[in-house]
């Protein structure tokens, strides 16, 4: 394992963790951050849940990529996530790569890279692994859980998984399933991968290579599943790449080519190909009504947290409708649910970048919501 | 506090469950959050008036009561609350019956198209009335089914919807409102506020 990953907060979690697909692992790490400060009454705890691409650096400078945190928007002094009131905690999930156990770890039957003798993992599965997490730093009840995206979909099975472990919850752009055309974008992604010969079955890492191609390719398919035919529209139209004419050649002559490269590009410096692989697929068997008998409704009977659901009117990948059945499977079952459409043109990716009117109603619930604890 | 809500919270009991549909700002909801300790919903299209509920703390949904109370099973609340919105609805009769669905009760407040001065406008000066409760001109109304008190009667007597109690206000003053006096009051109440069901 990479040196610069010897300097972060770990967490070997002992209790062993039996996974959906049968298979158990214990004394695995699971790489974490926390900011601001645990208050005395250990009641200003906030969990983060990242999505596919994010870890646990939610703000400030990652000092693995030394990039800015995912979430650097939300997540600070004054901010939504206000670091000088609450204590916000990010882990890395299991399967990612950014120090928790994932299919770069080396597995100790065959001292080599685990590559695809990693387990199959579900989005319940790295749920249960954060789970010790909280033990672990002494706190019984959550003031708040958030999510985007994937992390919202992380959110929605703690909520089901652990009901009542968190006063309220604000799952974002997400959905309790993932659709065929999500499905299907992810498919579209581990294909590219598996599509490049350097990737040679998930054995790559062993050569101390990447498939940065395929690996590249993926990234481009999330990048413009993450934009609005209108957003990207606009920041990018049919303006050329510092060029005055098409040069009639298959460079980028386009900006939104360019941009396309470049985040493909950027991503394979920071991200491990098999991880992606896990990931999406964990994000494809996510399906909370298959865990219980009675559906949905069942799904979240009991719920004494208080949601917030927000979606964004021009994603096309997680749409209001399926934010808004979030909403009606908890107005079914009786729990209380708030529920936000933001209109922006910036599509998925609204929830990572500067929307102030989705920032301010994020900021106010959890105000709210920590004067409701505090009364 | 608008008089009307301190109507619409006296005919509420208490530590019941309401859902105030286009709730506003939740002036409502505080009130009965407050002195009633009622637990509320409400259900609110404009976006301003969501991020003032989410800030008070108060959960409210964002949606269309034209289009998306569907989502609210049968009987969940005890009462659902509509004030001064049923006559903007393309179709008051198909909301009315969705309202009737979710809640054990009913409360219905409708600005009255029969208060005497409504009436004076539109006799003597032929032109649409435009009043403080009706401060619209006819081209840029919300109000697509104006009504009056006795239409709302005739139309729950139509329905077999049953009225438990109904209260007039007109500025600070509020009146019961029974069949006996329902010509007078008709004349006389700038607002009817109707507990069906």
């Amino acid at each position: 394992m990479n040196k610069k990953f010897d300097n972060i907060k770990k967490l070997y979690v002992s209790k062993p963790l039996k996974l959906d697909c049968g298979k158990t692992i214990s004394n695995f790490p699971l790489a974490y951050e926390t900011y601001g400060k645990l208050n005395s009454d250990k009641d200003n705890a906030i969990l983060v849940f990242h999505a596919l691409t994010g870890d646990q650096f939610v703000t400030g400078t990652n000092p693995i990529t030394n990039k800015e945190g995912w979430w650097v928007t939300a997540v600070g002094p004054n901010k939504a996530l206000d670091t000088d009131k609450y204590f916000v905690i990010c882990a890395n999930v299991i399967g990612g790569c950014m120090g928790s156990f994932g299919p770069r770890d080396i597995n100790p039957v065959t001292n080599h890279p685990y590559g695809l003798d990693f387990p199959v993992i579900t989005i319940r599965d790295m749920v249960r692994a954060q789970e010790s997490l909280l033990d672990h730093l002494g706190i019984k009840k959550l003031l708040c859980a958030t999510g985007g995206s994937m992390g919202g979909m992380q959110l929605l099975q703690f909520c089901t998984t652990f009901p009542n472990k968190t006063f309220s919850a604000v799952p974002i752009a997400c959905s309790t399933s993932h659709s065929a055309q999500n499905i299907a974008l992810n498919e579209l992604a581990r294909q590219a991968i598996m599509a490049d010969p350097v990737w040679d079955n998930g054995k790559y890492f062993e050569k101390n290579i990447q498939p940065k191609n395929g690996l590249a390719v993926a990234r481009m398919v999330g990048h413009i599943s993450y934009l609005s035919e209108k957003g990207m529209q606009e920041k990018f139209g049919r303006k050329l790449q510092e060029k005055a004419d098409y040069e009639f050649s298959f460079n980028a002559d386009f900006q939104v080519e360019s941009y396309l490269r470049h985040q493909g590009y950027a991503f394979v410096e920071r991200f491990d190909a098999n991880s992606i692989l896990y990931i999406t697929r964990a994000m494809d068997y996510f399906d909370i009504s298959k865990q219980f008998d009675g559906g949905l409704i069942d799904a979240f009977k009991n719920q004494k947290t208080k949601f917030l659901v927000i979606s964004f009117s021009s994603d096309w990948l997680y749409t209001t409708k399926e934010n808004k059945d979030i909403v009606i499977a908890l107005n079914a079952s009786g729990a209380d649910v708030s529920f936000s459409e933001i209109k922006t043109e910036k599509g998925h990716d609204s929830f990572l970048v500067n929307e102030p009117d989705f920032l301010k109603t994020l900021k106010s619930f959890i105000d709210s919501m920590y004067e409701k604890i505090k009364k | 506090m608008k008089k009307e809500f301190k109507v619409i919270a006296d005919l509420l009991s208490n530590n019941t469950r309401v859902l105030d549909v286009g709730c506003g700002d939740g002036s409502l909801m505080s009130l009965l959050v407050e002195e009633k300790n009622i637990e509320v919903r409400g259900l609110e299209l404009n976006q301003d008036n969501v991020q003032k509920c989410i800030h008070k703390g108060l959960p409210v949904i964002q949606g269309n009561a034209e289009s998306e109370l569907h989502q609210f099973p049968n009987q969940s609340f005890d009462y659902v609350v509509l004030s001064q919105t049923l006559q903007a609805f393309y179709d008051p009769d198909k909301v009315l019956k969705e309202l009737l669905r979710i809640g054990k009760s009913v409360i219905i407040s409708i600005p009255n198209f029969g208060f005497w001065k409504v009436r004076v406008k539109l006799l003597l000066f032929g032109k649409m009335p435009v009043t403080k409760t009706l401060p619209n001109t006819w081209y840029n109304t919300p109000n697509l089914h104006m009504c009056t008190i006795k239409d709302l009667f005739i139309f729950c007597d139509e329905k077999n919807i049953k009225i438990k109690k109904v209260v007039g206000v007109n500025e600070n003053k509020t009146s019961l409102i029974k069949r006996s006096n329902l010509e007078i009051k008709n004349l006389f109440s700038k607002l009817g506020i109707f507990l069906i069901g």
